[in-house]
C-alpha cells in the first residue's frame, strides 16, 4: 500500500536517508526503530509531506505522492507533544480536520464526540488543551488524527513525552484502536520495547537505511546484523570459534549458528547472546565472579567477570535469588542457537578468546 | 504593576533561597521590610515624575479664558470642524496602517521562522532601518518624489493623505511590529502547530488564519496598537508633506496660541493611547493565565 523507493534526503553533507526502500501493507503497523539521527523521523516526515526527498519516490496505492502537499495527503499525524491548538477546546481540536474539509457543524460535532469516546475522553470535550494531562493531550491528538478518516496514520514518537506508566498504557490503546480500525500505520520511536510490543513488523534503521525489517520476535531473536543485535535489547558478545559442522563453540557449549553463510570452520567469531539466554549457578570453583548486581523487580541483572577478563551480562528471574555480589559462579547458555558476528575488539575490553579452557 | 504585599515583599534572592533550601522563617521576616520600602519609594518617585506633568497639563486644559475651570476647551475640539476632520483622517490612516502592517508582517515572520531561519538577522536589521534613518530624511526624499511625480501618481497617491501617508506609517511601524510579532511567534510551538494544521488539511492561508493568528493574538494586537499610537503622534512627515492630520492640527493650534485647546487634544490622545495599552495588557494577562497553566 505504501512504498518508499530509493528515497534519499541529505542535510548538508549528512545523509538522513540513504536510499530507503520500504513497503507497508494495508492495515499493517510498522515501527521504525533506531538511534537519533538514523533517519526514521525524516522518513515519516517525507511520508507526511512535510519534507521532500532529494531522490526517489513515495507511493500510496501505486500513486506517486512525492509532490503532493501535506494538506492534500489525507494522512493523520500524531506529534511528539504540544500539537493541540491552544486556542480551541478539545472538541474543536478534534473537529478541525473536518472543518477544513468543509463538513457541516452537526456532523463535525458528532464525529468528534464519536472519536473522543473511542479514546475515552468524552467528558473533556469542552476543556482546553492546557487543562489536560500529557497523556490526555496525546489521546486527543490521536482522536484528531483519526477524525479525518485518514488512509494512513503517522505516529512521531507520540509517547516519548509521557511518564512510564501512561506510556505503556497508551501504547496498548494505540494498538487496540489501530487493529480495530485496521488503519495502516507508521510508528517512529527510539524505544525498543515500544516498537517490539506494538508493531506487526519492526524496521531497525541505521544511518539512513534499513538494517532489518521483520517481526518483533525475529528482530529480537534473529537479529540480521550485529547492529540490530546490539540496538534491540542488551547483547553479550562472547568469543567463540566455528566448529567443523558449522556450529559455534562458546563457553564450552556447542550452539547452532543462525547466520551460517560465509562462516568458515575454525574462524574466530563473536556469539551474540541475550542476557536472559545465560544462566548462572553458584559454584565456589566456577570460572567467574559477580561484579555487579542490580535488582530490577522481576529480574536481577548481574554483571559477571570471567577469569579470562570477559564481562557477561546476565538477567535471571529474581525469584531464583541466592546469588550475591562477589559470589563465584559458573555459566550455562540456555539458547540452542545464536547469531554470530565478526569479532569486535572495540565493544568490550576482551582478552584473546580462549573458549577451550572453559 | 501593582505592589501586592505578598509578592512585592519577596526579593528575587529570597525566592531562590526558598526554592533551594527553604530559608528559615526568621531570615525571611528580617528581610521582608526593606525591599518593600525601596519599591514603594521608587514607585512613588516615578509616579510623581510621570503623573505630575500630566496632572498639570490636565489642569491647564480645564482652564478657560475667563480664568475659571470647565470643559470649554474640550467642547471646542468637538465643535471645531478642522479638528474633527483631522482626527477622522488620522484614525483612518491609523486603521489602514495597522491592518496593512500585520498583513505584511505576520506571514513574513512565520515564513522566515519556518523556512528561512537564516534570514532572521537580516530581517532584524532591515526592520531597524526606519529607526536609523531620521523621518526628516524620509520626508525630504518623499518631497522630491512628490515634486517629480507623474500626474497619475499624484492623483492616485498624493491627493489624499490616506494613500500618501499610510505606506510611510507602515514603514515607520515596522520596527515595533516586527519585534512584537516575532516575540509572539517565538512563544508558541510554531513548527508543530503549523505541521499539525497542514496535516489536517488546512491550506497555508487557513493555517495562518485559524491556527497562527489566534495564538499570537496578543502580540498582533500589541503591534496594531503601537501602530495606531504612532499614527496619532507623527508630525514630521505629515506636516512637511502638507497634510493636516490630527497631530499637525495639534501643533497648528499651539501656534495659534489656542494653547488650552491644544493641551486638551493632547490629553485626549494620551487617554486614547492609555486605553489601548490597558486593553492590551488586560488581554495579555488573560492569555498569560492560559499559557502558564498549559505549561504546567
Amino acid at each position: 500500500m505504501i512504498r518508499f523507493e530509493g528515497v534519499e534526503r541529505h542535510f548538508g553533507a549528512v545523509a538522513a536517508l540513504a536510499g530507503l526502500d520500504l513497503e507497508i501493507g494495508k492495515g499493517e503497523l510498522i515501527a521504525l526503530l533506531g538511534p537519533s539521527g538514523c533517519g526514521k523521523t525524516t522518513a515519516l516526515r517525507i511520508l507526511g509531506g512535510f519534507d521532500r526527498p532529494d531522490a526517489g519516490s513515495v507511493y500510496v496505492n501505486d500513486i506517486d505522492i512525492t509532490d503532493v502537499p501535506p494538506n492534500k495527503r489525507d494522512m493523520g499525524m500524531v506529534f511528539q507533544a504540544y500539537s493541540l491548538f491552544p486556542n480551541m477546546d478539545v472538541r474543536t481540536n478534534v473537529a478541525f480536520g473536518l472543518r477544513m474539509r468543509r463538513r457541516d457543524k452537526g456532523s463535525r460535532r458528532r464525529r468528534a464526540d464519536e472519536l473522543l469516546e473511542l479514546v475515552g475522553l468524552t467528558e473533556t470535550a469542552d476543556r482546553y488543551p492546557y487543562q489536560l494531562s500529557g497523556g490526555q493531550q496525546q489521546r486527543v491528538a490521536i482522536a484528531r488524527a483519526l477524525a479525518i478518516e485518514p488512509t494512513v496514520l503517522l505516529l512521531d514518537e507520540p509517547l516519548s513525552a509521557l511518564d512510564a506508566q501512561v506510556r505503556v498504557q497508551l501504547r496498548g490503546e494505540i494498538r487496540r484502536i489501530q487493529q480495530r480500525l485496521g488503519i495502516t500505520t507508521l510508528f517512529v520511536t527510539h524505544d525498543q520495547s515500544e516498537a517490539l510490543s506494538i508493531a506487526d513488523r519492526v524496521g531497525v534503521m541505521r544511518s539512513g537505511s534499513l538494517e532489518q525489517l521483520d517481526t518483533p520476535e525475529n528482530v529480537y531473536r534473529r537479529p540480521a546484523t550485529a547492529f540490530v543485535a546490539a540496538f534491540v535489547g542488551a547483547m553479550n558478545r562472547l568469543p567463540g570459534r566455528i566448529g567443523d559442522q558449522g556450529e559455534v563453540q562458546v563457553l564450552g557449549q556447542r550452539l547452532r549458528v543462525l547466520n551460517p553463510d560465509g562462516q568458515k570452520s575454525g574462524s574466530e567469531v563473536d556469539a551474540l547472546l541475550r542476557p536472559e539466554a545465560v544462566e548462572v549457578v553458584s559454584d565456589p570453583a566456577g570460572p567467574g565472579e559477580v561484579t555487579d548486581r542490580i535488582f530490577l523487580g522481576s529480574v536481577v541483572r548481574l554483571e559477571v567477570r570471567l577469569d579470562t577478563g570477559q564481562k557477561v551480562l546476565v538477567e535471571s528471574p529474581s525469584h531464583d535469588g541466592g546469588i550475591a555480589l562477589g559470589d563465584r559462579i559458573r555459566m550455562r547458555i540456555l539458547a540452542d542457537s545464536v547469531t554470530v558476528a565478526e569479532p569486535a575488539p572495540s565493544a568490550t575490553p576482551v582478552e584473546p578468546p580462549t573458549p577451550a579452557t572453559l | 504593576m501593582s505592589v501586592t504585599p505578598g509578592l512585592g515583599g519577596l526579593g528575587a534572592s529570597e525566592w531562590i533561597a526558598q526554592e533551594v533550601g527553604g530559608a528559615p522563617e526568621p531570615v525571611r521576616r528580617r528581610r521582608r521590610g526593606r525591599p518593600r520600602l525601596w519599591r514603594v519609594t521608587i514607585f512613588a518617585l516615578a509616579a510623581i515624575f510621570f503623573i505630575g506633568p500630566l496632572l498639570a497639563a490636565f489642569k491647564y486644559s480645564l482652564l478657560e479664558r475667563s480664568g475659571s475651570y470647565g470643559f470649554a476647551n474640550y467642547g471646542q475640539i468637538i465643535s471645531n470642524p478642522a479638528v474633527r476632520t483631522s482626527l477622522l483622517k488620522s484614525l483612518e490612516i491609523a486603521g489602514a496602517a495597522s491592518i496593512i502592517v500585520i498583513v505584511l508582517m505576520l506571514p513574513t515572520v512565520v515564513w522566515v521562522r519556518l523556512r528561512q531561519p537564516k534570514l532572521t538577522p537580516t530581517l532584524e536589521l532591515v526592520t531597524l532601518l526606519p529607526i536609523v534613518i531620521p523621518p526628516v530624511v524620509m520626508a525630504a526624499g518623499l518631497e522630491e518624489l512628490q515634486l517629480n511625480a507623474p500626474q497619475w501618481m499624484v492623483s492616485l497617491v498624493f491627493n489624499h493623505p490616506l494613500t500618501a501617508l499610510t505606506p510611510f506609517y507602515v514603514v515607520l511601524a515596522m520596527p515595533f511590529c516586527y519585534r512584537a510579532i516575532d516575540t509572539g511567534v517565538r512563544a508558541i510551538d510554531l513548527h508543530t502547530l503549523v505541521d499539525a494544521s497542514r496535516n489536517l488539511g488546512a491550506s497555508w492561508f487557513r493555517t495562518l488564519l485559524h491556527v497562527v493568528l489566534p495564538n499570537v493574538q496578543t502580540a498582533v494586537l500589541g503591534a496594531m496598537f503601537l501602530t495606531v499610537a504612532l499614527c496619532l503622534g507623527e508630525v514630521v512627515i505629515a506636516s512637511l508633506m502638507l497634510y493636516n492630520t490630527f497631530p499637525v492640527e495639534l501643533v497648528a493650534l499651539n501656534l495659534n496660541s489656542q494653547l488650552g485647546v491644544s493641551v486638551a487634544m493632547s490629553m485626549i490622545t494620551l487617554a486614547f493611547t492609555f486605553l489601548l495599552l490597558f486593553t492590551l495588557s488586560f488581554l495579555a494577562q488573560r492569555r498569560h493565565g492560559r499559557t502558564t497553566a498549559r505549561a504546567l
